[in-house]
């Protein structure tokens, strides 16, 4: 099934911004209200935008379930990733190893009330950005497999 | 008594939810009795939190370092994510049982005392 | 000869490999079957080798602390957090140990079994993917030390348990017993979560060393106390909430069946934990002790009783492990009953809870070793339908001697291990309350009395002429089974040894809950 055109071009529309703002939830996780998890479901959303407008033919040409599930997974390990390398300094699992370090993502926090960096909270947005990609997979793909369950019930 | 008020709306929420699963036949509704008392839940977890006049735990914005520990928050937000495998794993059961026996009357699920 | 780095970030490890192993199996999968029952197989194995590390290293050097995102693994209490345990810590006692030692050896014996047993299957990455989830939860509930982490381990446990009993739709009724062991089980851990606030909102921690150094008892903690053993009696089928158990344990795959039984134990792990390190003396033990000792008589009896009428091997079963389960409530239950009284405790206390903790230990290997034994029969024949079994005893010799040896067990017979646990308690519930000692010896009969039945039916009489060109199972099933078989008949020729190296340590460590709360705390 698909919606009338007017629905189609506003879902067209309106996918990059919620893409772009799913993004920022999810990038500015450790400085304003978000993170991972929110963020990705913001991003999950422009899945359902998709799936919602579009007939069941057209939405598995644009959203394919393998790279949905591979995102799934790496988002997982890329998590899991920045935990372990935690060990390789010597320290227990998720120590922060990079905060305060001074590398790409190790600036320390200027104290005070200010805008905050991006840069300044060591493997948390690492953190953050993976648990976004690994949500967006994983809700996408639990809508996509609930859209394939419901399908043959139309046809 | 006005700060009560988050913990009364727990409560009748938690009946709510707890009549709708016993009491409801339609599958769907029951899940929806699920996902009621998971609100209820989290709706404890974070008027935990609250303290009066407390600043939220965001570094870059408050003026001083008391803040709200944000440990209930973390909690719910924890119980959140459970909270969507959760109703995605139910409600995959329903497509399913719906597409097996044509039906998702709980009276009429019964297959397996055969 | 162990490279220090596995011992000291053994706890990590052991959750690390099953979880990052689970998400790449996918992955393998595309590749070839083979080289993904290869990598299942290695990732389990590497596994249980770092859990058993990790147990041995308990048992010889006492608990063991693991501070998750801390500067060193045993910085529990960081020094601008005011003297609370802020972080997630896995807490690892010898109780603890022990049931990390069961996942450990079960856990690989049926993967190795699953190996053959699931081969013709499809969707098997998705079913080694909830395989390796699953043990990941339980392996996480028994080691946690933050209430809120074990939550969160239950919810893995329990999402991926209902995902793997619904694997074989089974023209759906499989979905219907995984649907009813959600529900269940959702509304339990809610039941936790609320508790969880409650102990957080009057304690202001999650650690559970935290909560039990601060513990009032008042009619809130209550509350959460109720809230808890309800929900865990519920997850390990304890008799008035038993009725998911045939279900699930009857339409999950058996191998699933078996880890399942695991975890069934690990709530009830996560019960004796809260009662014993949480409450401990706070908690007015003889009216809760008797609370978890009718739980306990209430599920041997109605368990046996409702297991002799079934007709489906896996019901039967089923039933058997609700029953069983009563063993190990009716041991610990008599050990709380006294807690607090020191001479009777020393008298008959502990041996009763070393006999309720072997009775899990030995529960675990025994009825994994049957569910399998019953798997490997319906790969086989098609069916659990006892009716129509007969004369399997000519071209099974193996799957016999395997579940002969397991259906011994559960009876209580010598030499095998059940009866080392059931001696146990036997002799320590006698002088407690004699009555109920000899309900457990009724009960025991009647269990013995349900397998022969069974045995006769599957094994006995002649080669019926429809299973006439049935063969023996696969090797690696067998190897599977020969694992818990050896398990089983060696924890019964040599109980003494056993009893005093891991069972023994288990039950004080339970007991003593001072020394759980200064592992954390620091000497308080």
């Amino acid at each position: 099934m698909r919606m009338s055109k007017i629905v189609r071009t506003g879902a067209n529309l309106l996918y990059p911004f919620i893409l772009i703002f799913g993004l920022y939830v999810i990038m500015h996780g450790h400085l304003t209200p978000g993170g991972g998890f929110q963020g990705g479901a913001v991003v999950a959303t422009a899945a359902a935008l998709v799936i919602v407008a579009y007939s069941y033919d057209e939405v598995t040409g644009m959203l394919k379930k393998t790279a949905m599930k591979a995102r799934e997974s790496i988002g997982l390990l890329l998590f899991i990733g920045a935990g372990i390398a935690a060990l390789a300094v010597g320290a227990p699992f998720f120590y922060n190893f990079l905060a305060n370090s001074g590398l790409l993502f190790g600036m320390s926090v200027p104290a005070g009330p200010n805008p905050g960096d991006l840069n300044t909270a060591g493997v948390i947005p690492i953190m953050n950005i993976a648990v976004g990609i690994e949500v967006w997979g994983g809700l996408a793909v639990i809508l996509l497999y609930m859209l394939s369950g419901i399908r043959k019930e139309e046809s | 008594m006005f700060w009560n008020l988050p913990l009364i709306a727990v409560v009748v929420l938690t009946i709510i939810a707890l009549a709708i699963i016993v009491f409801k036949k339609n599958l769907i509704k029951v899940f929806l009795g699920i996902v009621i008392l998971e609100s209820a839940v989290n709706l404890f977890l974070i008027s935990l939190g609250y303290r009066e006049g407390g600043i939220a735990p965001i570094y870059t914005n408050a003026p001083s370092t008391a803040m709200v520990l944000p440990t209930p928050q973390a909690l719910t937000l924890t119980s959140i994510v459970i909270g969507v495998a959760t109703s995605a794993l139910l409600l995959s059961f329903a497509i399913i049982i719906w597409k097996k026996y044509g039906t998702i009357d709980i009276d009429r699920i019964r297959r397996l005392k055969e | 000869m162990i490279p220090s780095f596995i011992v000291e970030n053994s706890p990590a490890l052991m959750v690390i490999v099953p979880l990052v192993a689970a998400f790449i199996t996918p992955f393998i999968g595309r590749i070839s079957s083979g080289i993904r029952s290869l990598w299942v197989g290695g990732a389990m194995a590497v596994t249980s080798a770092i859990t058993l590390i990790l147990a041995f290293d308990v048992y010889s050097a006492g608990t063991r602390l693991y501070v998750f995102g801390a500067r060193a693994a045993s910085a529990a209490i960081p020094p601008d957090s005011g003297g609370i345990p802020i972080r997630i810590i896995f807490e690892v006692d010898p109780m603890s140990a022990l049931m990390l030692v069961i996942t450990a050896v079960s856990g690989f014996a049926i993967v190795l079994y699953s190996l053959s047993s699931e081969r013709s299957h499809t969707g098997l990455e998705s079913y080694y993917t909830l395989y390796l989830l699953m043990i990941t939860g339980i392996l996480g509930m028994v080691s946690t030390g933050d209430i809120f982490n074990f939550f969160v381990f239950l919810e893995i446990l329990s999402l991926a348990s209902a995902g793997l009993i619904a694997y074989r739709i089974d023209g759906g009724v499989a979905v219907e017993a995984a649907l009813k062991y959600f529900v269940l089980s959702t509304i339990g851990a809610l039941a936790i979560l609320v508790a969880i606030g409650i102990y957080y909102g009057e304690y202001n921690a999650l650690n559970m060393a935290m909560i039990a150094a601060r513990m009032q008892f008042s009619l809130l903690d209550q509350v959460a106390l109720v809230l808890i053993i309800a929900a865990l009696a519920m997850k390990c089928g304890a008799v008035p909430m038993h009725f998911w158990t045939p279900d699930a344990y009857s339409m999950a795959p058996s191998s699933i069946t078996a880890l399942l039984v695991v975890a069934s134990q690990a709530s009830l792990y996560g019960l004796f934990r809260t009662v014993f390190s949480l409450y401990n003396v706070t908690l007015n033990a003889v009216t809760v002790g008797w609370l978890i000792i009718i739980l306990g008589v209430l599920s041997m009896v109605v368990g046996v009783t409702m297991a002799i009428p079934q007709k489906n091997v896996k019901r039967l079963m089923a039933y058997h492990a609700v029953s069983q389960t009563g063993y190990m409530l009716l041991g610990v239950g008599v050990g709380l009953a006294v807690l607090g009284n020191q001479s009777l405790l020393d008298a008959f206390g502990y041996m009763a809870m070393e006999g309720g903790i072997f009775h899990i230990i030995n529960h675990a290997m025994y009825k994994g070793l049957l569910f399998l034994t019953a798997g490997a029969i319906f790969l086989r024949i098609g069916t659990y339908n006892l009716n129509r079994m007969g004369g399997l005893g000519h071209s099974m010799k193996w799957t016999m001697v395997f579940f002969v040896i397991g259906a011994l067990a559960i009876a209580g017979i010598p030499p095998f291990n059940g009866f080392a646990s059931k001696l146990m308690i036997y002799e320590s519930v006698f002088v407690f309350n004699p009555l109920l000692a000899v309900i457990a010896m009724v009960v025991s009969i009647l269990t013995l009395a349900s397998f022969v039945k069974v045995f006769h039916s599957i094994f006995m009489g002649p080669k019926l002429p429809e299973f006439a060109d049935v063969k023996e199972a696969p090797m690696p099933m067998l190897l599977g089974m020969g694992i818990l078989a050896l398990v089983v008949v060696l924890f019964g020729l040599f109980p003494g040894i056993v009893v005093e190296s891991l069972i023994t340590p288990a039950a004080h460590a339970l007991v003593d809950q001072g020394a759980y709360i200064s592992a954390v705390l620091g000497g308080a």
